[in-house]
C-alpha cells in the first residue's frame, strides 16, 4: 500500500508487481483458509454421521456391562474388553437370527426378482403396445402412485386374516410385487428408447415378446438396476407391515426380529448391537458395490425416509 | 383427413377378422399387463375400496358379529378422541420442525459436497451412509446413545456445563426432540442427493454471468441457485412433509412404550396400528387411514399448485 505512493516510475512498476504478488498471495492464503474451513466442517459432519455406526460396530464386540459403562466417553468407540464373535454367536442363538435372516432374504429376493419382471412387463406394455384399455390403466397407475401403503394396511390385514395368510411369508411379499412407482419408472424409461431400434426387428417379423426380451429389456439395464436397488433397500427395512402381519419368530423378518430381541430379557446390548450389525451388512455391501446406481435411484424416484 | 378415415373404415369393414380388437399387440399387451394388473387389483385397489367401505362399518378383525353400516360413527369417534388430536398435533409439530430443518440441512450438505475439493466424494458417501442403515437398527442404536448416561448426554454435559442432561426418551418434554434428531440423522442424506442432483443441473454459465454482473456469493445463491433448484426443492419439501406424517418405526421402537411418555411421541401411524391391529377395530382403523390419505393428498395438491404458479409466472 505504502509502496504505491513512491514517486519514480521505475519504482512504481516494481512496486506494482510487488503489490500484485501480495494480492495474489493474499488470495491464495484466503483460498487455503477457506479450504481448511471447508475440510474442517466436512470432517465434523462426517463424525456426526459416522459415530452411531462406529458405536454399533464397536459395541458388538464388547460385553454388555462395558457397553453401558463406556457409553458416556470416547471409550464407547473402542472395542475393549474385546470378546471376539461371542456376541454374534449369542445373538444368533438367543434371537434366532438366521431364521429372521432367511425370512428377510426370501421376502426381499421375491420382491426384487418378481417386482422387476412384473413391473417392467407392465411398463413396457403401457409404453409400447397399443392394446385396448391401455389408456385407462395408465391413468389408474398414475393415480395410485400417490396412495401411501399405510392407507391400505388395515383393510389388507383384514384380507390376510380372511385368507388365513397371517404370519406367512407370502403375506409379506405379494402386496409389494406390483408397485405403481416402479411401473411408472419403467414406463418412462421405455418411452425414452427410440422406436427405430425396435422397428427394424419388427419388420423382420419379431413379435412383442422377442422385441421386449431381445431389444427393450437389455437397453433398460439402468432402469432395472435403479429399481432393483430401491426395491431391496425398501423391502429389507420394512417394518410397519411385518409388525402387523406376523405373530411369531418363524415368519418375522429382521427389523421385527430385532425389536423382539430388544424386549427379550435379559437385555444384552452387546448381543443386540451384533444383531444390528449383521442386519445392516447386506445393504451396506449392495451400497458399496452399486453406489452410483444406488444414489441415482434414490435421487430420481424419491423413495424411503 | 376424412378420406383417410373413410379408407381405414372401409378397410376395417373389408377385413372381417377382428384384427384391431384382438391383434397380436392387444393379446401381448394383456399378457404383459396381467400379472401386475391382477396384483394391483388384489393388493391395492381392493384394500383401497375396502378402506372407504370399512370406515363406514363396525368391521372388526376377529368377530362373529355381522358387519353393520354405522354411517359416520367411526369418523365422529376419531374426531372426538383427544388421543387422535394429540397424535395429529405431534405429527404437525414434528413436521413443522423437521421439514425446514432437514431441508436446510440437506441443502447445506449438498452445497458442501458440490464443491470442487479433493476427496469430497468420500464425504458424500459418508453423509449418505445412514440411508443404508435399516430404521429398526437406527432406532436400537440411538436408544443406547440417548440413554441418560449415554454419549449424547456426555456431549450435552460439555456443551451446557452439565446443566442439561435429560432422560431423552422418558421425559415428555424432550422425547420428540430425540425422535427428531434420530430422524434427521437417518434420512437427511436422501434429501441431500436429490438436491445435489438439482444443483449440478444449474448451468455454470448462469453463475459466470452473475459474477460478471458483480454478484457476490450470497447474491449468486439467491438469484441463481435458488431459482434454479426451485422445483426439486419443492419436491423435497413435499416428500419430507408426507414422510413426516408417516412417522412410525422410530416412535414405535425407541420409547419404552409405543407412543412415548404421556403420548408425547404418539403419531397417527401409532394410532392406526394400535386401533387396527392391537384393538382389532378395522372400521375405525380404516377411518384413520382415510383421514391420513386426505392429509397426504392435500399436501400433494399444495405442491402441484405451487409448481403450476411457477409455470404461469414464466
Amino acid at each position: 500500500m505504502s509502496a504505491a505512493q513512491t514517486p519514480t516510475a521505475t519504482r512504481d512498476t516494481t512496486a506494482h508487481a510487488a503489490e500484485m504478488a501480495q494480492i495474489n498471495a493474499a488470495i491464495r492464503r484466503s483460498q487455503r483458509r477457506q479450504r481448511i474451513i471447508a475440510y474442517l466442517v466436512l470432517t465434523l459432519l462426517a463424525a456426526f454421521f459416522l459415530f452411531p455406526i462406529a458405536f454399533m460396530i464397536a459395541s458388538s464386540f464388547k460385553a454388555d456391562t462395558s457397553v453401558i459403562a463406556d457409553g458416556g466417553s470416547l471409550k464407547a468407540f473402542v472395542p475393549t474388553p474385546f470378546v471376539g464373535l461371542d456376541n454374534y454367536a449369542t445373538a444368533a442363538e438367543r434371537a434366532n437370527f438366521w431364521v429372521s435372516f432367511k425370512n428377510s432374504a426370501i421376502i426381499s429376493a421375491v420382491i426384487v426378482g418378481g417386482g422387476l419382471i412384473v413391473n417392467s412387463l407392465f411398463g413396457y406394455a403401457l409404453a409400447r403396445l397399443p392394446f385396448r384399455g391401455r389408456r385407462i390403466l395408465l391413468v389408474i397407475v398414475l393415480a395410485l402412485i400417490i396412495v401411501p401403503f399405510e392407507t391400505l394396511a388395515v383393510p389388507l390385514l383384514f384380507i390376510m386374516g380372511e385368507l388365513r395368510w397371517v404370519n406367512t411369508l407370502h403375506a409379506q411379499f405379494l402386496p409389494f410385487l406390483a408397485q405403481p412407482l416402479y411401473i411408472f419408472l419403467f414406463y418412462s424409461f421405455f418411452l425414452g428408447i427410440p422406436r427405430e431400434l425396435e422397428e427394424a426387428a419388427r419388420i423382420d417379423g419379431a413379435g412383442p415378446f422377442t422385441l421386449f426380451f431381445r431389444i427393450a429389456a437389455p437397453l433398460a439395464k439402468p432402469a432395472y438396476a435403479a429399481a432393483g436397488i430401491l426395491m431391496f433397500l425398501y423391502s429389507w427395512g420394512q417394518f410397519l407391515w411385518p409388525t402387523m402381519v406376523t405373530q411369531t419368530t418363524d415368519a418375522r423378518p429382521l427389523p421385527v426380529g430385532i425389536t423382539e430381541f430388544l424386549g427379550l430379557p435379559p437385555r444384552d446390548w452387546g448381543d443386540i448391537m451384533a444383531y444390528a450389525t449383521l442386519m445392516v451388512i447386506p445393504l451396506l455391501v449392495v451400497f458399496i458395490i452399486f453406489q452410483r446406481q444406488f444414489v441415482k435411484g434414490v435421487a430420481t424416484t424419491g423413495l424411503k425416509g | 383427413m376424412t378420406a383417410a378415415k373413410g379408407a381405414s373404415k372401409s378397410q376395417r369393414v373389408a377385413t372381417p377378422a377382428p384384427k384391431p380388437r384382438f391383434g397380436p399387440d392387444t393379446l401381448a399387451g394383456w399378457l404383459f399387463s396381467a400379472p401386475a394388473v391382477l396384483l394391483l387389483a388384489a393388493f391395492m385397489v381392493l384394500p383401497f375400496i375396502l378402506a372407504f367401505y370399512f370406515s363406514f362399518t363396525n368391521e372388526r378383525l376377529i368377530s362373529p358379529r355381522p358387519t353393520e353400516w354405522v354411517g359416520l360413527d367411526n369418523y365422529a369417534r376419531v374426531f372426538n378422541d383427544p388421543r387422535f388430536w394429540k397424535s395429529l398435533s405431534n405429527n404437525v409439530i414434528f413436521s413443522v420442525i423437521v421439514v425446514p430443518l432437514q431441508t436446510f440441512f440437506a441443502l447445506f450438505l449438498a452445497i458442501l459436497v458440490n464443491q470442487k475439493l479433493q476427496g469430497v466424494a468420500v464425504f458424500r458417501t459418508i453423509f449418505f451412509l445412514p440411508i443404508t442403515v435399516v430404521m429398526a437398527a437406527v432406532s436400537v442404536i440411538w436408544i443406547v446413545l440417548l440413554n441418560p448416561d449415554g454419549l449424547i448426554n456426555a456431549f450435552m454435559s460439555i456443551v451446557t456445563f452439565g446443566q442439561f442432561t435429560p432422560d431423552w426418551l422418558s421425559d415428555p418434554a424432550v422425547a420428540m426432540v430425540a425422535i427428531i434428531l434420530v430422524s434427521v440423522w437417518a434420512s437427511v442424506g436422501f434429501q441431500m442427493v436429490i438436491l445435489l442432483a438439482a444443483l449440478q443441473d444449474v448451468p455454470e454459465s448462469l453463475y459466470e454471468a452473475a459474477r460478471l454482473d458483480g454478484a457476490g456469493r450470497w447474491q449468486q445463491f439467491r438469484n441463481v441457485t435458488l431459482p434454479g433448484i426451485r422445483n426439486p426443492l419443492l419436491f423435497v419439501l413435499t416428500i419430507t412433509t408426507i414422510l413426516s406424517f408417516r412417522l412410525f418405526d422410530q416412535v414405535w421402537i425407541m420409547p419404552a412404550r409405543p407412543g412415548g411418555p404421556l403420548d408425547s411421541t404418539r403419531t397417527i401411524m401409532v394410532e392406526l396400528v394400535d386401533t387396527g391391529l392391537n384393538k382389532g377395530i378395522v372400521g375405525r382403523g380404516s377411518a384413520i387411514a382415510v383421514i391420513f390419505l386426505v392429509i397426504v393428498l392435500v399436501i400433494a395438491l399444495i405442491q402441484r399448485r405451487l409448481i403450476k404458479q411457477e409455470g404461469e409466472v414464466r
